[in-house]
């Protein structure tokens, strides 16, 4: 009876020995070059990576992260009940929007003959389609309202103050960049939402003063909502937009840590 | 107090040993070596001083025998070695003071005097992983309920786009429904563009306007007015707009005629 109790010691069975295997071939693997020279020193992917004070230093210094966040902040500014995470949240939403948004490029033309048609096929032809689609404008609604709300926590903690103005200031171009994301997004399904929303929405366009009905044609690229404003506004949400809000996105996020890092406690 | 990494409290203890002249811990065995209390860290430890004060060197090297033999004894040498520390030692310290010390404290000085310490250490955190483990956290909530709300419901797609057939109600998404709202009160001119222009400027020049420096809210009563008066007038507009506003954009209950035709996201 003892001898079978100690029997795996002196010779392994199967599980023991998948299990050393696979532990050679993680080292064999960790101590390669090709291994080392993806992950720098301190990554948390490296052979005998340890939780020391150096090594978490080292996560951030030695990664891309270094270019978003300090190696250490203050211990108040990750009290998720101070920020909400709220801006945070419009980022990932942000990401989220731009992989499901790809994801709905791929099926997709701009013309008032076939875009209605394409949303169409894509609920009923396309792999998860519809999912991605209800993914993108779900994500979309709740960026604007995780930005407005943001803006309405930056402010009640009087966080735009100095140093910070010029912050709050980019912030709220921030905010009118993601409304006219949303907003050029929402002309792209082609139905009767989208035609009568848009209208409902340039019609107020062309009340601003002086160049008014200039502003107005620039944008439909017609007198009416057509085919040319749905290429317009297409070009519009997927590449210029989003290519402006990166920019100033990088540009705040730069200012926060400039700026001595979040705004301290009330 | 902040974390100091082992390698350097090593390096710390090795170098006091190697000051005090007894060996760093857990280096080889000196017997003689450990005189607890000997050393406390501020005056120079009595049994160094009383070698020091023998006259001569020999007894001199007699009396830095407990603490020489350890090294001398590794490094294989003791004669030579122990002919050196007599050499080191053959003159008696010339202005030696009444308790023996060597040294005399003149002053104090404070460091912030002569140093000027701009960034105090303050009490920080390393972002990996206290503050990237929420943000991940975060990240994973926000694309789960995305996720789970759009495997419930279904984002809308009406009928192909006629511009001959106007719905009843024509709405704007909602978050410009607020505008929409007010133009049913204003003029065009000033609901679509006056009163929103004039808002975001004010909003955008907002810490430029608001000259109180304090972050308090006890002490920012008016700001904080403004902004909830602001911020609640928005916020009704766009729920009339969505929700109180049916056929012709007349008022209504949405429990007398229900959302259906009434509001889409």
């Amino acid at each position: 009876m003892a001898n079978t109790l100690e029997s795996p010691k002196s010779k392994p069975n199967l599980p023991q020995r998948m299990q050393n295997a696979q532990q050679q071939a993680a080292d064999w693997m960790q101590d390669s070059q090709f291994w080392t020279s993806i992950f720098r020193p301190g990554s948390i992917f490296r052979k005998g990576y340890t939780d020391s004070p150096r090594n978490r230093s080292y996560v951030i210094m030695n990664s891309v992260l270094y270019h978003l966040h300090p190696v250490k902040v203050k211990r108040h500014a990750v009290k998720v009940s101070y920020t909400l995470c709220l801006g945070g949240l419009s980022f990932f939403l942000f990401i989220l929007l731009t992989i499901t948004g790809i994801f709905l490029m791929f099926f997709y033309r701009p013309t008032d003959t076939a875009a209605w048609a394409d949303i169409e096929s894509l609920h009923t032809q396309v792999a998860f389609g519809l999912l991605v689609r209800n993914m993108h404008r779900w994500a979309a609604h709740l960026m604007v309202l995780t930005v407005f709300l943001h803006m309405a926590r930056v402010f009640y903690h009087g966080a735009y103050k100095a140093p910070r103005e010029f912050n709050w200031v980019i912030g709220v171009i921030l905010l009118k960049l993601t409304l006219l994301l949303s907003f050029t997004g929402y002309l792209l399904p082609w139905d009767q939402l989208a035609l009568w929303a848009v209208t409902v929405g340039t019609n107020m366009m062309g009340f601003t003063p002086v160049f008014g009905s200039q502003v107005r044609f620039v944008l439909l690229g017609s007198q009416d909502i057509g085919s040319e404003t749905l290429l317009r506004w297409y070009v519009l949400h997927v590449l210029m937009l989003p290519f402006v809000i990166v920019i100033f996105m990088a540009i705040h996020f730069w200012r926060v840590r400039k700026d001595g890092g979040i705004s301290g406690p009330l | 107090m902040t974390e100091i990494p082992e390698h350097l409290l090593r390096r710390s203890a090795e170098a006091r040993a190697r000051a005090t002249g007894a060996p760093a811990p857990g280096e080889g065995d000196a017997p003689a070596a450990a005189q607890p209390g000997d050393d406390d860290g501020v005056t120079i430890p009595r049994s160094l001083l009383e070698a020091s004060q023998q006259p001569g060197g020999a007894p001199a090297v007699a009396g830095m025998a407990p603490y020489g033999t350890a090294q001398a004894g590794s490094a294989g040498a003791g004669g030579p070695a122990a002919a050196g520390g007599g050499v080191a030692t053959t003159l008696p310290p010339l202005m030696a003071g009444p308790a023996g010390n060597t040294h005399r404290l003149l002053t104090v000085v404070k460091s912030g005097s002569i140093q000027d310490v701009k960034a105090s250490p303050g009490d920080k955190v390393h972002v990996w992983p206290h503050l990237l483990a929420a943000e991940f956290t975060a990240a994973l909530f926000i694309t789960a309920f995305t996720l789970v709300f759009s495997l419930f419901i279904n984002a809308p797609l009406l009928e192909l786009a006629n511009h001959n057939e106007t719905p009843n109600p024509s709405k704007a998404p909602w978050y410009f429904l607020g505008l929409q709202e007010l133009l049913t009160m204003f003029d065009p001119m000033i609901a679509g563009v006056t009163i929103p222009g004039v808002v975001l400027v004010l909003l955008g020049f907002a810490p430029y306007i608001d000259k109180n420096p304090s972050q308090r809210p006890e002490d920012r009563k008016f700001a904080i007015s403004v902004q909830t008066i602001h911020l609640m007038f928005w916020a009704v507009l766009v729920i009339i707009g969505s929700f109180f506003r049916g056929q012709g954009f007349n008022f209504t209950y949405p429990w007398d005629t229900g959302l259906h035709g009434i509001f889409h996201l």
